[in-house]
């Protein structure tokens, strides 16, 4: 029973890592289509950050609290100024924004090696992040919990905005049918820019809390990039919820396999089990209903 | 202003499979790159042919080369091998070069790549006319120039501790075979009175046949092996396998996993409350370069096996730390890959020097009982199996992140990379 709730825990645990790594892919992707492949690299922009600042500020408690926010504007403005140089030229094109982003990768990669040096670093924990918290006769890490519960505000953050706000409903509307919206007095150029700018600031949060889990290194993004497709193309695309959903699921279904068989062993189960599901819903989990003609 | 319509539904899902069956792609290739060896043959068998060398020693020179992945995922490690490397070239032309000719470095980047590797050290051999070639790392880019050197008769010294089973007359070992480094672990581990271990590591050959020989091991000394996880490379989210470990009542963990794997496994091995005292790790692949980037925190007070640390306490060592630091900077720590890089290269001028010849053949015959006072304690060659006699440290990690030893074994130990001084060894190999 014990095993079966700690897994459980693990399950989401992971489900919120991948959340966190998926959700401003979401946007980028799903809503614009653009497949971006240095969301991974914007993340690792946003560990490094983190790692930056605590050279600035001793106590790590702090720097953490202040590096969220900071990561958000440093991946944010690395997402903005990718799309104005790169994207914005490439919309009618999205294949080659695979290849682009791809270089584009490639390059902070490199950069990143040149300017922090080629092994990893590491981000201290604060002190009110370690250890756990005994709960049904587990111990779930406080750390875990703590990225958990910023995957969820991400989230609610991200759905109120898209919601509520002038900005969320431009860039709806600019989603569901561009030409109205643009007709409509909407400038989607502007919208296109601040989804971007949304969309790898939510990235460059994600990288923060990645330091409390693993190395930060040059290649952390790329091994979240991956997954991070996976989950939006699950999820669905164009859609905040499908996102959800497939983040969990598969962080749970892949703590489930893993226990139950290795963790090699349960990647190649997860991809099966994708495939198979892709097979009956190409669409993803949810599928998103558009206004647009074509 | 532009407008700039999105592309249709129907592109759209075109592009989303297109780059579906790309990152497809690109998983299989970063999976088969993992598993990508190029055959090689254990034992040495092979014949001598490939002719006359070609190396020149009539001038005032005579070339070496070095071959280490100076770009590519293995750089970080094999960057700072080759520093050593680079070391002991200039302090041996500074101190009269090797039977009085100046040592001319011939330097190739493996760039990771076994293929490159072998290419590489083919070029060496074959064009560069060299006498011999340092480097090499993993054990797939050994195995892949293993047939170079075996077919052309050259000679390779090879700095890392490795998973045994093998020999070559055209290969000599400066790193650990298992018995210098995997069994004085276990050994430390059962003198501590620990009766359940688990094993955790990374997916590829070193690992699995290290883990192989453990269980024996274990068999044979009554130590119950209560858990055996595998971890794909890079792969770095820890908290099934962990939760595994606790569940598993381990007294012990004994850890091969590489790379940043283990910053993930030790943050959340400290995060689930596990700790030194209770259930200490045993590590046999971080060095002192590692341990800043896990973390001193998260690392505190554990385990590793090696034949080298910083800290030794030799007059040797302190003249090479000063030299490596003086060279490369205050900051730079030295490692066991690096002295047995270091020490690989003194042991090649011994055996010239012994044999008054840069010839292969010479060289592998007046090879055995070639000794050098290393950093790490005196080294001596086995001629039989190109292996070498070495001291076996267990180190605990200092919250300086240095690592100091809390055992040794009774002087060097002599190599045995088929384990066939053990009963309990029969039919590993």
């Amino acid at each position: 029973m014990d095993a079966l709730f700690s897994q459980l825990f693990a399950g989401l645990s992971l489900g919120s890592v991948l959340l966190l790594a998926a959700l401003g892919l979401a946007l980028t992707f799903g809503q614009m289509g653009v497949i971006n492949m240095a969301h991974g690299e914007f993340m690792m922009a946003g560990a490094y950050t983190a790692f930056v600042l605590q050279a600035f500020i001793p106590d790590a408690g702090i720097s953490l609290l202040v590096a969220l926010p900071v990561g958000f504007v440093v991946g944010g403005l690395l997402g903005l100024l990718l799309e104005v140089t790169l994207i914005s030229r490439m919309y009618r094109r999205p294949l080659d924004t695979l290849l682009v982003t791809f270089g584009v990768a490639l390059v902070l990669q490199q950069l990143a090696r040149d300017v922090f040096g080629a092994p990893n670093v590491d981000v201290r924990a604060p002190a009110w992040l370690s250890g756990a918290v005994p709960f049904l006769g587990m111990n779930l890490p406080k750390t875990r919990l703590f990225i958990l519960g910023l995957a969820i505000a991400c989230v609610v953050v991200l759905a109120l905005v898209l919601k509520l706000t002038p900005l969320g409903r431009r860039i709806r509307a600019t989603v569901q049918n561009r030409d109205l919206a643009e007709t409509s007095g909407v400038s989607t150029r502007a919208t296109d820019r601040l989804t971007f700018f949304v969309g790898s600031g939510v990235a460059g949060v994600a990288g923060v809390a990645l330091t409390l889990l693993g190395s930060i290194g040059p290649t952390l993004g790329t091994n979240y990039i991956v997954d991070a497709f996976l989950v939006v193309v699950v999820g669905g695309i164009g859609q905040l919820k499908g996102a959800v959903i497939a983040a969990f699921s598969l962080g749970i279904v892949q703590a489930a396999f893993e226990y139950s068989t290795t963790a090699s062993l349960a990647k190649v189960l997860l991809f099966v089990v994708i495939v198979a599901f892709l097979q009956v819903r190409p669409q993803g989990l949810v599928s998103v209903r558009t206004r647009s003609l074509a | 202003m532009t407008t700039h319509p999105l592309p249709s539904r129907t592109s759209r899902k075109r592009a989303l499979a297109l780059s579906a069956a790309a990152l497809a792609a690109a998983l299989t290739l970063s999976a088969c790159g993992g598993a990508r060896t190029a055959a090689g043959t254990d034992g040495g068998t092979a014949s001598a042919s490939g002719g006359a060398s070609c190396v020149d020693t009539s001038g005032d020179t005579v070339k070496i080369g070095f071959l280490n992945s100076l770009s590519g995922t293995m750089a970080i490690s094999e960057q700072t091998v080759r520093d050593s490397l680079d070391l002991a070239a200039e302090e041996i032309n500074a101190a009269g070069g090797v039977l009085g000719k100046q040592l001319e470095i011939v330097a190739e980047d493996g760039a990771s790549e076994p293929t490159v590797f072998a290419e590489k050290a083919d070029k060496l051999i074959s064009s560069d006319c060299v006498a011999a070639v340092f480097g090499g790392w993993t054990s797939s880019s050994r195995k892949a120039m293993l047939p170079v050197f075996e077919s052309k008769n050259s000679l390779l010294f090879y700095p890392v501790q490795y998973e045994g089973l093998e020999a070559s007359k055209n290969i000599f070992y400066t790193g650990a075979t298992t018995n210098q480094q995997i069994i004085p672990g276990m050994d430390y581990l059962k003198e501590q009175g620990k009766k359940k271990v688990f094993l955790v590591g990374s997916d590829y050959v070193f690992p699995r046949t290290a883990n192989k020989i453990i269980n024996a091991y274990a068999e044979a000394n009554g130590i119950e092996i209560v858990g055996e996880e595998y971890a794909p490379l890079g792969h770095t989210d820890f908290a099934t396998i962990v939760n595994k470990l606790k569940a598993s009542g381990a007294d012990a963990v004994f850890n091969t996993l590489n790379g940043d794997s283990n910053v993930a496994f030790f943050k959340e091995y400290k995060n689930v409350g596990l700790t030194v005292d209770a259930t200490p790790v045993v590590s046999v692949s971080i060095a002192e370069e590692e341990v800043g980037g896990i973390g001193v925190d998260n690392i505190v007070g554990q385990l590793t096996a090696w034949n080298y640390y910083q800290t030794v306490e030799s007059p040797e060592n302190t003249t090479f730390v000063a030299a490596f630091k003086a060279k490369y900077g205050d900051d730079r720590p030295t490692s066991d890959p690096m002295e047995a890089a270091y020490t690989s290269l003194y042991l090649w001028k011994g055996m010239v020097e012994k044999a008054e010849s840069f010839a292969v053949a010479d060289i592998q015959e007046a090879a055995d009982g070639v000794s050098f006072d290393a950093p790490e304690g005196t080294v001596t060659v086995n001629g039989d199996n190109h292996h070498i006699a070495k001291t076996a440290y267990i180190g605990e990690i200092g919250p300086d992140g240095l690592i100091y030893s809390v055992w040794e074994s009774d002087g060097p130990i002599e190599p045995d990379p088929f384990l066939e001084g053990y009963d309990w060894a029969e039919g590993l190999s």
